[in-house]
């Protein structure tokens, strides 16, 4: 038990470290929708609410177990979905109107 | 180990390594679709190999099917009926709700192992996490729902429950909250100490939002998505599924970071945020009165319209008072119209108009503003002095000059030069201050004429103005 621990305890401080550099410099614009990404990925919550709700055999258990699904589920589709939702609004781009000379690239959002 | 649950170990790294490529591809909006794409192909995997394995189990009762079945399924309706139904300036109140959610399944499953195993022999070892995991998921439950109810307008924007003493009142919770949490670890079979845990997370969640101001509310949402992943990896030590534990401790590392860069671009430290600094109610009184404060120049609409119809270039300077109001698609309406009438038509987004960095570009790609039109601070601000007009829309602290000078609540704050432009006319409801609680030199400043509206009201009737007069 205590080696198992050990394990996750180094697992957990290495992701932490993971975490810290994988987003180092990201554009304002982005913030929001990788909050939400982010936001999306903490439903992983899920496969552990399943792992629990599988061993439950208490009247208590099945009501934790149902509202840590309800809850789970809800975060990781809603998560991903509104995320996709957000990101895809900046793909679109109608080409209509005169484009300011000094203004981005637009491949570098339309994409594709 | 059997094959089988081998085979859904690696199945679950490899569901990790896609969650860190899938938050590093969106650090560049090229890229940012299809690494959310990615993170949650990903996640229906790892789902899809945690349904095998439990099908893998011995004796899974069908009762316990039938709860997963039902309760996921309703669960996954609601998240998309919200993700799909939301409006996008309420866009930040639907994450909050999922940031709830998620903290409180951490929470419930870590509840659900310490009843389960109570009388088993739990070791003192692994309630730490379970204790820790119960406190963080529920502070984040409540102090999520808050959050999103002061965004939503069911609970006031402005700073509650701020109180001689209530600082202490926080830290007492805290304490009674480690307390309780260490007498849990000591004896994970006391009733007592779970219902004291549970009850002050609950009321600590609560206490630490609701003094908070409305506008700073994305930054606390931001953290709390921190917590939430953090309540989560707690989980994954107390079931033992290292990927609960990777994926939530990425979540928190990058989670407080991204609230980091966010405080900074709003020229604010978290610890202010959450302390109640200026805009609190116990702030300082704005420094130094403005010279000729209260002389300011009002304009009618009609003015307005005459004045922007006949400009050669209209930069538009949106603002939280545009998201607050979902003045969007007036604003969009507006321009195209300028546009269709040969007017140079552009939009100057600062890094942090709207409800939070990176909002405003959102609201308007909603609303159909074509993106070549949407130009960063650092771009728009030399083509100030070349505008003819730029209309302010709800925005305040981002575009006052007193940013330039010292000695102020916004001093270093980067600005919008909109004062540079040869004129300005603001829409806004009144002289109030912004969050910094300073008057803007901006406004009276002699070429500004402030038009006080509603930004949607304004909008609408500045469109219709144009319409009549410059046809």
């Amino acid at each position: 038990m205590t080696q198992g621990l050990l394990t996750d305890l180094t697992i957990f401080a290495l992701a932490v470290m993971v975490g810290f550099e994988v987003i180092s410099k990201v554009p304002s614009i982005l913030h929001t929708p990788l909050m939400s990404g982010a936001n999306a990925i903490h439903g992983i919550v899920l496969v552990g609410a399943m792992v629990i709700t599988a061993d439950v055999r208490t009247d208590y258990g099945y009501i934790l177990g149902g509202f840590a699904m309800l809850f789970a589920a809800m975060n990781v589709v809603g998560g991903y979905v509104v995320t996709d939702r957000m990101l895809h609004m900046f793909k679109r781009r109608p080409e209509t109107g005169p484009v300011p000379a000094a203004s981005k690239e637009p491949e570098e959002v339309t994409g594709r | 180990m059997s094959a089988i649950t081998f085979t859904i170990d690696l199945i679950y790294v490899a569901a990790a390594i896609c969650f860190v490529f899938g938050l590093h591809l969106m650090n560049s909006p090229a890229t940012a679709r299809r690494g959310n794409l990615l993170s949650a192909a990903a996640m229906a995997v790892a789902i899809v190999a945690t349904v095998v394995l439990i099908a893998n189990q011995q004796h899974v009762p069908a009762k316990n099917w039938i709860v997963m079945g039902v309760c996921g399924a309703a669960g996954s309706v609601i998240g998309l009926y919200g993700a799909r139904m939301v409006k996008m300036t309420a866009m930040p109140q639907l994450v909050s709700i999922f940031n709830a959610v998620g903290g409180g399944a951490a929470a419930l499953l870590a509840i659900d192992d310490i009843l389960e195993h109570r009388g088993s022999g739990l070791s003192n070892l692994s309630s730490i996490t379970g204790a820790l995991d119960i406190a963080i998921g529920l502070v984040t439950f409540t102090g999520s729902l808050i959050a999103a109810g002061k965004l939503q307008g069911w609970i006031p924007g402005r700073p509650l429950l701020v109180y001689r003493g209530s600082r202490l009142v926080n830290l007492a919770l805290v304490a009674t909250a480690v307390a309780t949490g260490a007498w849990l670890v000591a004896d994970p079979r006391g009733d007592v100490a779970i219902i004291l845990l549970l009850a002050a997370a609950a009321v600590f969640g609560l206490t630490m939002v609701l003094p908070i101001g409305g506008a700073d509310m994305p930054v606390v949402i931001s953290l709390l998505n921190a917590f939430t992943g953090t309540a989560v990896a707690m989980a994954g030590f107390v079931i033992d599924k290292p990927v609960l534990i990777i994926a939530g401790a990425l979540v928190g590392a990058s989670g407080s970071i991204l609230t980091k860069l966010m405080a900074e671009a709003m020229n604010r430290s978290l610890a202010n945020i959450m302390l109640g600094g200026f805009g609190t109610g116990d702030a300082a009184a704005p420094v130094g009165a403005v010279a000729g404060a209260g002389n300011v120049r009002t304009v009618s609409a009609e003015d307005a319209a005459i004045q922007l119809g006949y400009a050669s270039k209209v930069i538009l300077v949106p603002g939280y008072g545009l998201a607050a109001a979902q003045a969007q698609h007036e604003l969009s309406n507006l321009a195209a119209y300028l546009e269709s009438h040969g007017v140079d038509v552009s939009f100057a987004i600062h890094p942090v108009a709207g409800r939070m960095p990176g909002h405003m570009n959102v609201l308007l790609a909603e609303a159909d503003v074509p993106y070549p039109q949407l130009r960063d601070m650092d771009e728009i601000n030399p083509e100030f002095p070349l505008a003819d007009v730029a209309l302010v829309v709800g925005a305040n602290d981002v575009t006052n000059p007193a940013a330039r000078r010292p000695g102020n609540a916004i001093s270093g704050m980067p600005i919008l030069d909109v004062d540079r432009a040869k004129s300005v006319i603001v829409i806004k409801r009144s002289l109030g201050h912004g969050y910094a609680g300073l008057d803007n030199e901006l406004y009276t400043d002699p070429k500004t004429a402030m038009f006080f509206s509603d930004a949607k009201a304004g909008l609408a009737e500045l469109l219709a103005s144009l319409k009549t007069l410059v046809a």
